[in-house]
């Protein structure tokens, strides 16, 4: 097998616990790796990872590269991309994928750059294709696919010339298939070397707060937008929500006026979700909000606005004051249940 | 002790406020629909570059590449308080990804020098990406700290910063020199002064002054240029010629990324069930949600 078939993964762990977008990457990237009939690979850097790297085998990595060291417990930037950037480096894989969090957005692109290999952020999609450009064939590129100009077009980005191609992506923009049985995976560890600049960059200290909203768990979510009007109004989001045991979220819009916190955020620059239902209630529907529902198994909108593109993604549409609309609906739930 | 800094600023189109379509009949981008404007987080960044000058002292320079007509943003940092600007343009530089962008920005703040600190904003509006602050630190081989929210100390050569990370927060102390990347909480950017705005408004780069001496046979460009430099009003202006650059780095053909296709976002078919906004309706809606086992 080729070594210029390989489809890397970047396992961002923390606490010696995986991310779950690095397993949705290498879901993704199993599928890479068999159309390039290539090996896909798990990067695992940390301190005790061996159950991290064990678990990749479930996903379909055949090996686990592992580095391990103390100093290598948290995420530093220096120390991991300098790891990353020699392993790129001297092996040479085709393609390596991160999560477009903030730790992945932070080493990807110093890794590219040390490595001057072609890097696409927030991909919403990944495809391998034989493409033309510029008069010459090209076999087996990797279509990097992505929402640009504040989600108003989609680029589709290609590294042509250069042996190794990077991308990130966002958490929840592909799905986490794991395998029925694990890959009788092998995990090759590769010895830690100090430098001078480990220490150039020093945690003092770390605040993590586990995120204890999961939408992405979700079966039922209820989201507001800035139609909603005002904060107090965005209390009936939450009242619906409730009663159909669903979670709150909202829009972009809605963030920003202070509605709903942050984490609650639905969309391109928030949490992308597939629930059984989603409700859009005063939500216009912008690309970059659609980005982040529009798989959902259903969707209700309500809106006062009957051109509003919402509608375009719904399978219900309510034209009609959401203020109005949704104590009409918690009733309609309500007498139904009896 | 007094810390220098340098700012990396990029005129933006304001993805944000966007009226009419994106894409021209013939699948161009249609710039011409998108008003221009500094990028909000890399004003935040100069904010706290000025900031940092305001309590140690120093002086703060800020860089932006881009056509021409970026001069605008350069103004406004000169209103906000900015000691010097430097446009970095060149048709060789034109198309470049985030690759070769940052190594044509390395150069320049090597040929530049003389700094311990340099800001930028986190990412920029139009592509997002977050790869150029962390690329030219690479590329200058100095260390940074990506999604800063606050400076808690500088102390003789090193910078405390908390900085956002996934689901939290960390404290981290770096060693001088180091890029900094901000996030918009970090600072709020103070307003343009008015005598500043009075000072620097005809502020001009050296493609400006050429374009004034074209019109005008009377004015001799290098003569121009004396009497901007003399009155401080010269905006310095980098091209392929003030920098030891290897050119197959720069611009497209140093670009590693290629845009193959560009396609207007294009809506789904509207295929909905419309549902009226009464009890009975509503009602029907939650039985088939429960026939279709959503609800209960």
């Amino acid at each position: 097998m080729s070594k210029q078939h390989e489809v890397w993964v970047f396992i961002e762990q923390r606490d010696g616990k995986a991310a779950e977008v690095s397993f949705e990457l290498l879901s993704k990237g199993r599928k890479l790796a068999e159309q390039l009939k290539g090996a896909l690979k798990a990067v695992v850097i940390g301190e005790k990872i061996s159950d991290v790297a064990a678990e990749c085998f479930k996903f379909g990595a055949i090996e686990a590269l592992v580095i391990e060291d103390t100093s290598l417990k948290h995420y530093r930037t220096m120390l991991y991309s300098r790891i990353l950037g020699n392993l790129i480096q001297e092996h040479q894989p085709r393609i390596v994928l991160f999560g477009a969090t903030v730790i992945g957005r932070d080493l990807a692109p110093r890794v590219a750059s040390f490595t001057k290999s072609g890097l696409t952020a927030d991909c919403t999609e990944l495809k391998i294709d034989t493409i033309t450009y510029l008069r010459k064939e090209y076999p087996d590129l990797l279509l990097q696919i992505r929402p640009a100009f504040g989600g108003n077009i989609v680029a589709t980005i290609i590294t042509p010339d250069n042996p190794v191609q990077m991308a990130t992506v966002r958490e929840g923009v592909m799905e986490m298939s794991p395998l029925a049985k694990p890959v009788n995976g092998k995990i090759t560890k590769f010895p830690f070397q100090k430098d001078a600049t480990d220490d150039l960059v020093k945690i003092i200290e770390r605040h993590h707060e586990e995120n204890k909203v999961n939408l992405k768990a979700a079966p039922i979510i209820v989201a507001g937008g800035y139609g909603m009007g005002s904060k107090e109004n965005f209390a009936l989001i939450r009242e619906l929500a409730d009663v159909l045991g669903g979670e709150v979220a909202g829009s972009r819009a809605a963030v920003d006026a202070g509605f709903v916190e942050h984490a609650r955020q639905v969309g391109q620059t928030g949490v992308t979700v597939r629930p059984k239902l989603y409700i859009a209630c005063g939500i216009s529907g912008a690309i970059q909000h659609r980005a982040g529902m529009q798989d959902a198994n259903k969707i209700i909108a309500i809106n006062n606005d009957p051109d509003a593109p919402i509608f375009d993604v719904c399978h219900y549409g309510i034209v009609g004051d959401a203020m109005q609309v949704i104590p009409m609906f918690i009733e309609a739930y309500k007498h139904k249940l009896k | 002790m007094s810390y220098n800094s340098i700012v990396l600023v990029k005129q933006v189109p304001d993805t944000a406020n966007i009226s009419g379509e994106v894409m021209k009949p013939d699948g161009t981008v249609n710039r011409a629909i998108l008003p221009a404007i500094f990028n909000p987080e890399d004003k935040v960044a100069l904010e706290l570059a000025l900031q940092v000058r305001d309590q140690y002292g120093g002086t703060v320079k800020v860089i932006t590449m881009g056509p021409p007509k970026a001069s605008d943003i350069l103004r406004e940092c000169l209103y906000m308080g900015a000691d010097e600007a430097y446009l970095i343009s060149d048709r060789k530089f034109a198309g470049a990804d985030t690759l070769a962008t940052s190594y044509v920005l390395a150069e320049t703040i090597q040929t530049i020098g003389n700094f311990d600190l340099i800001f930028g904003g986190r990412q920029a509006i139009d592509g997002d990406t977050a790869q150029v602050g962390p690329q030219t630190a690479e590329k200058l081989g100095i260390p940074q700290v990506t999604y800063a929210e606050e400076i808690k100390k500088i102390n003789k050569n090193a910078i405390t910063i908390k900085r956002k990370t996934d689901g939290g927060s960390e404290l981290v102390e770096a060693k001088i020199p180091v890029l900094i990347t901000v996030i918009k909480e970090a600072a709020t950017p103070r307003p343009f002064k008015a005598k500043r705005v009075m000072a620097y408004k005809n502020a001009r780069t050296l493609m400006e002054l050429e374009k004034m001496a074209e019109g005008n046979s009377l004015l001799y460009i290098d003569q121009l240029k004396d009497e901007y430099i003399t009155k401080n009003l010269f905006i310095k202006t980098i091209t392929t010629d003030d920098l030891d650059v290897e050119l197959e780095r720069c611009g497209i053909a140093g670009s590693p990324t290629k845009v193959h296709k560009v396609e207007s976002v294009v809506l789904g078919a509207s295929a909905h069930e419309t549902i009226e906004p009464s009890k009975e309706a509503l009602g029907k809606l939650v039985e088939k949600l429960m026939e279709d086992h959503i609800f209960g």
